[in-house]
């Protein structure tokens, strides 16, 4: 099977994810394109492992993981909180920091 | 070459008592001009013991020099603070105390009145301070502190009752007229120093031979600007006619008998130089000749009393600059036609002084008239003067015009016509308008303003006039017997070794042709004159006298050549400075701030844009590398 | 310590003394203040009385490691240069804080700072001079903006903020292009000779004429800004209009002739090749300044703007004298640097009488001043007469000087400085006709003439103005061995006499 398969997989996830995130306006689903990016460059990663047949990829992807899952905890955190206290989900009020 | 160590006090006594008479302020109001009028007189026999010391000594050892202190020393730039007294600057000291104090002690009557008399004083110290440094100095250097500070005098002068904005434009007038010619001595100074290393008159006297032409020639031209401007030659002239502004016996010391003749002394100091550059005494002749016809013009037409009488002077001077273009005899002539015009024209002048006193400051010789028998002194003396203005003999003009004449003639050739003809010219125009301003003045129909009641000036005022008008009758005499100046002035100015080759006429023949055409002038004066005179100017003249009354045009050039477009040079950097160069500066300051703030725009807190611009610049980083790698 | 380390230390510790009055207590701050100058310029004449004239070098030398991991010494020490422009300074600080008596009250913050500021100014002018490491030079010379900037916008008058802005953004973009250079020079240092700042050390390096050419631009256009040399002068105006007296005469009087002095100390010595590569275009830039100030200065309204331009006309002249590379060029530029100190300083303070007594600054507003005040009219007519550069009052001499040596390496250039003389004659004599002459202008007529405070304060500089005119020798006598130094390092000597025998 040829590996540039993974590879176009993996670029069409990533740029699915980075639209989502530019043009979406709930804080949820930008959230969850972001997961989408992370996950496209795990991809890439594994193919890449697969292809130089080293571990470094694998390990890279791990760490990925990680990060994405502390990044839950806080995100979703502080997703939580900007909706119990405006009553909404949208990333385009929360953008007092201009001022 | 002696040495002296009073030379100094010429100089220092009446500037010490001008400071003094300006710092005491009006606790010396009582006194002051007492005080001033006493140093007057001290430099004056402190400089005629040093002229029978020189007299009783002989040959080289005449002349004698002081060394102060060493004024400024930067590498070979020495000039030393030294005065050199000669058979040339004694005539000038004598001159200049000698005149000086008789209208000091003239002034103590005519400024009786004037609130700040004193101030006055101070200022003709001042001036008396000036003018002995100027003829003093030994080097070029120390001339020039003079020469400006007679310039200062003169402004201050001429701008004393400055309450009035004529009298002060009339005064800035004159010092930048002379700041003009100043350009020219400092240049001829640096000239001077480039060339020979030094700037004393002995030293550049040794290097002139050893200098080139075009040297010569450009030291000789600048001297001849700062002539020009200092003695009123054109085409620096227009100043001297605003100048009379100044209260009268200032006119009659400063800008007829001393300061204006300081060009002919520069000249004259200088004759090294002009004796080495035929071209520069060419240039010379031209201003000369220019000047005595342009003066006497303006002088026929002038209706202001003063006006004519500056206008006289400024052709009188022309006369000597002519001389001093004319060799080694010419410079001896001018000398002796600007010791002569010294007393005949401040005489005059302090005539005029004494008929304005008595006519309420009137100076429009058109309500004068019919004056001689209110004032005969008056009169008296200031005919004595205009005879020997004219050139009558044996009065004094006759003895040193005549000579000027006979040796423009002796220049030869077409050049010695053409000089020769030009100073004819003037005299006979001379004699014209000089008439005009004696029978306007004294003779005639009364034409006084009602309120006008003439009466002779007090002793304090008529007595100068008697002394300066003896020496308007014998000065000329004296000067010339045994050809006593010419030889006495002769190692300074080599006057002695001079024969003339080429004779165009017998002096004899030209003393009679000036003659003639003095009684041509003056009688046509009298003609004109003799029946009744308008007081109110006629409008209907010819357009001669029309151009004369307006100094043929010298202030309407100024205006068109130097004024309009200095202004408008001003006005056009003004406004360059503030849109262009600051207008740039501080258009940058705003394309630093329209940057920011349009920048700022993309800060709109929306976190995708924040997204998109961040995925925007991770693409550009790809693509930098993929390019730099490719 | 060296003498010069006690004198740098003497206004500091003045502004130490002024925190142990109470504020309210005005006139005590300012008798502290006027008595630390006083000391000061006391120690000032005792160090110019032990100064040996005829040595080479720097003397009073103190060297001390200041961060030694670049090779920055506190290093002072004086040659004749120097000390003139030390003396300038010490005297004028007295003078303007005497002059200026009340001028402190009525700013944005208190007596007490003001007077700490100007005695810190005093400490940094007394060290920019004598400063002999480039980067302790540079230090100062930066740290100097600070109290100008505060001094300008708090106690000026009219746009005091944006005036002060203007000057500090000026300066510090100057600045910045010295430091460039000083750290290009401290690297190429550092490659040849070991990297140290010190000024005598540097003069030797070895540069090639590219990077000596840069270099020389960095530090000149530093300079040029400072001593405003056409077109970099607009903030001088500016300034001049906002700031008060004291700070304009301080400003323009010491502050820009460290642009000057920085171009004999700094371009010519350390780079001597790159000086005379841009001789041609200095020179013509000075002769615009020369010409273009003088213009301006007939044109302006504003006594202290036509102050101002009549200096930018007037530095024009310094950076001719310097660039003509001949003694007299240089002595005389020195000479002038300490002369038009004093002429400006009694120009703006006349000015500043003239002005807080008619209460406005347009030229026009004044009218008859000589009848009202006398001996204040007298004071601004001397001061204009030394700034036309009347012969027999100090600035001839070094106006002649400047012009004398120019004329013999550059003669076209003289003569077009020359015509200066008749601007410089017209813009004096405009402003005194139009303020001290004619009638009394109404709203004149009550005006008081200067007081007994005044009169002493302006004495000691009006007495200068005439001594330094007749006797100018002692001065000269201590500038002329330190620029025969920088001449013979520069490599240059004087054109001979033209007609030698």
């Amino acid at each position: 099977m040829d590996i540039s398969n993974y590879l176009y997989l993996s670029a069409i996830l990533f740029t699915i994810g980075a639209v989502g995130v530019t043009i979406r306006r709930n804080a949820i689903v930008v959230f969850m394109c972001v997961e989408l990016m992370l996950n496209a460059c795990n991809l890439a990663f594994v193919t890449f492992s697969r292809l130089h047949g080293t571990l470094d990829g694998q390990v890279a992807s791990f760490f990925t993981m990680v990060v994405a899952a502390c990044e839950v905890v806080v995100g979703l955190a502080i997703i939580v909180t900007m909706y119990r206290s405006r009553r909404s989900a949208s990333v385009d009020d929360a953008s007092l920091l201009k001022r | 070459m002696t040495s002296s160590t009073h030379l100094v006090y010429l100089i220092a006594l009446p500037l010490f008592s001008s400071a003094l008479l300006l710092l005491l302020g009006r606790i010396a109001d009582k006194w002051g001009h007492y005080v001033a009028t006493a140093v007057s007189a001290t430099t004056f026999l402190i400089g005629l013991s040093e002229f029978f010391a020189m007299r009783s000594r002989e040959g080289a050892a005449r002349s004698s020099v002081q060394t102060l202190f060493n004024w400024i020393s930067v590498g070979s730039f020495k000039v030393d603070a030294a005065l050199l007294l000669d058979q040339l600057s004694i005539c000038f000291v004598l001159l200049i105390t000698g005149v000086g104090t008789l209208i000091h002690i003239y002034s103590i009557a005519y400024m009786s009145h004037d609130r700040d008399r004193r101030r006055f004083f101070a200022y003709l110290n001042l001036f008396v301070a000036a003018m002995l440094l100027l003829v003093l100095g030994n080097s070029y250097l120390n001339l020039y502190v003079g020469w400006e500070g007679v310039g200062l005098a003169s402004y201050l002068l001429i701008g004393f009752w400055n309450e009035r904005p004529a009298y002060a434009v009339a005064a800035k007038k004159a010092f930048v007229a002379n700041r003009v010619g100043d350009i020219g001595l400092s240049l001829a100074i640096m000239i001077a120093f480039a060339q020979f290393g030094s700037v004393s008159f002995d030293g550049v006297k040794a290097g002139v031979p050893h200098a080139s032409t075009a040297a010569l020639t450009a030291l000789g031209a600048m001297i001849l600007l700062a002539a020009t401007g200092k003695s009123a030659q054109f085409p620096l002239q227009s100043w001297l006619g605003d100048a009379m502004a100044g209260p009268t016996p200032v006119s009659a010391l400063i800008h007829a008998a001393t300061m204006v003749t300081a060009g002919v002394y520069l000249i004259t100091r200088s004759n090294f130089i002009f004796d080495a550059s035929p071209t520069a005494r060419v240039l010379v002749v031209i201003v000369g000749a220019i000047t005595l016809l342009f003066g006497a013009i303006v002088g026929t037409a002038k209706d202001d009393i003063k006006k004519a009488l500056a206008a006289s002077t400024m052709s009188q001077i022309g006369y000597m600059i002519l001389a001093t273009g004319l060799g080694p005899i010419g410079y001896a002539f001018a000398i002796m036609h600007l010791l002569t015009h010294g007393f005949f024209k401040a005489s005059m002048f302090l005539g005029a002084g004494s008929v304005m006193h008595g006519m309420n400051d009137e100076v429009n010789m058109r309500k004068y008239g019919a004056l001689r028998k209110a004032m005969p002194i008056t009169a008296a003396t200031f005919g004595l003067g205009y005879l020997a203005i004219i050139g009558v003999p044996p009065f004094a003009g006759f003895y040193s015009k005549d000579k000027i004449i006979e040796t423009a003639f002796n220049a030869g050739g077409a050049k010695g016509w053409l000089l020769g003809g030009a100073a004819l010219l003037g005299a006979a125009i001379t004699a014209f308008y000089m008439t005009r301003v004696f029978i306007l003045t004294f003779t005639g129909k009364s034409r006084w303003d009602d309120e006008a009641h003439p009466h002779e000036s007090p002793s304090l005022m008529w007595i100068p006039m008697v002394v300066l008008s003896i020496g308007s009758v014998a000065s000329g005499f004296l000067f010339n017997s045994g050809n006593a100046l010419v030889n006495w002035l002769a190692p300074v100015v080599n006057s002695a070794n001079f024969h003339s080759e080429k004779e165009l006429m017998k002096p004899i023949v030209v003393s009679l042709l000036a003659l003639a055409v003095v009684v041509l002038g003056a009688g046509y004066a009298f003609l004109k004159y003799r029946a009744d005179v308008p007081v109110v100017a006629p409008e209907k003249v010819s357009l001669f006298t029309k151009a004369a009354r307006r100094d043929l045009g010298q202030d309407d050039l100024n205006d068109l050549l130097l004024v309009r477009p200095g202004q408008a040079l001003t006005t056009a950097l003004v406004k360059t400075d503030e849109n262009v160069i600051d207008g740039t500066v501080r258009g940058i300051a705003w394309l630093v701030q329209y940057l920011s703030y349009s920048s700022k725009k993309i800060q709109n807190g929306y976190v995708r844009s924040y997204a998109l611009i961040m995925a925007l610049g991770a693409l550009a980083l790809v693509a930098t590398i993929w390019v730099v790698t490719l | 310590m060296s003498l010069l380390t006690v004198l740098m230390l003497l206004p500091l510790v003045g502004a130490l003394g002024l925190f142990a009055v109470p504020g309210e207590n005005v006139k005590a701050i300012k008798s502290i203040a006027l008595g630390s100058g006083i000391v000061t310029f006391a120690v000032s004449v005792l160090m110019a009385l032990r100064f040996k004239t005829n040595l080479s070098g720097f003397q009073f030398v103190e060297s001390h490691s200041w961060i030694s991991s670049f090779g920055i010494r506190y290093q002072v020490g004086i040659d004749g240069i120097a000390l003139v422009l030390i003396l300038l300074s010490t005297l004028l600080v007295p003078v303007v804080m005497l002059a200026s008596w009340n001028e402190s009250e009525g700013g944005r913050w208190s007596s007490r700072t003001y007077y700490i500021l100007m005695l810190v100014l005093e400490t940094m002018m007394i060290g920019v001079f004598a400063a002999t490491d480039v980067f302790l030079f540079y230090v100062i010379f930066e740290a100097m903006l600070i109290p100008v900037y505060f001094l300008i916008g708090g106690y000026g008058r009219g746009e005091r903020a944006a005036a002060a802005m203007k000057f500090l953004l000026y300066s510090l973009f100057g600045g910045l292009l010295m430091l460039a250079a000083l750290i290009g020079l401290y690297v190429t240092a550092e490659g040849q000779i070991g990297g140290t700042f010190d000024l005598t050390t540097l003069s030797h390096l070895q540069l090639n004429s590219l990077t000596e050419n840069l270099f020389f631009l960095g530090f000149f256009i530093a300079f040029a800004v400072k001593a405003p040399l056409w077109p970099l002068h607009t903030w001088l105006p500016t300034a001049a209009k906002s700031a008060t007296p004291a700070t304009s005469v301080l400003l323009l009087g010491v502050l820009d002739k460290v642009g000057t002095y920085g171009m004999i100390r700094f371009c010519l010595t350390l780079f001597p090749h790159a000086s005379h590569t841009f001789t041609p275009l200095i020179i013509i830039l000075s002769l615009i300044s020369i010409l273009y100030g003088a213009f301006l200065a007939i044109g302006q309204r504003d006594i202290n703007g036509l102050i101002a331009f009549t200096s930018i006309s007037h530095f024009g002249f310094i950076t001719l004298g310097i660039f003509a590379m001949t003694s007299q060029g240089l002595s005389g530029a020195t000479l002038y640097m300490v002369n038009h100190g004093f002429s400006t300083a009694a120009l703006f303070l006349v000015a500043g009488w003239m002005s807080a007594r008619r209460g406005s600054t347009k030229i026009d507003d004044f009218g008859g001043l000589q009848r009202v005040t006398p001996v204040m009219a007298w004071m601004f007519f001397l001061a204009g007469m030394s700034a036309l550069a009347l012969p027999g009052l100090s600035s001839f001499v070094s106006e002649f000087l400047v012009l004398v040596g120019t004329f013999t390496r550059y003669p076209v250039a003289a003569i077009i400085g020359t015509t200066g003389i008749v601007l410089a004659a017209l813009y004096v004599l405009l402003t005194v006709q139009k303020a001290l002459h004619g009638p009394t202008t109404p709203g004149n007529e009550n005006l008081t003439d200067l007081g007994l405070r005044e009169k002493i304060a302006i004495a000691p500089v009006v007495i200068l103005l005439v001594l330094l005119g007749f006797y100018p020798t002692p001065v000269i006598n201590q500038i002329n061995p330190a620029t025969a130094q920088v001449m013979a390092h520069a490599g240059f000597s004087d054109p001979l006499p033209k007609a030698g025998k």
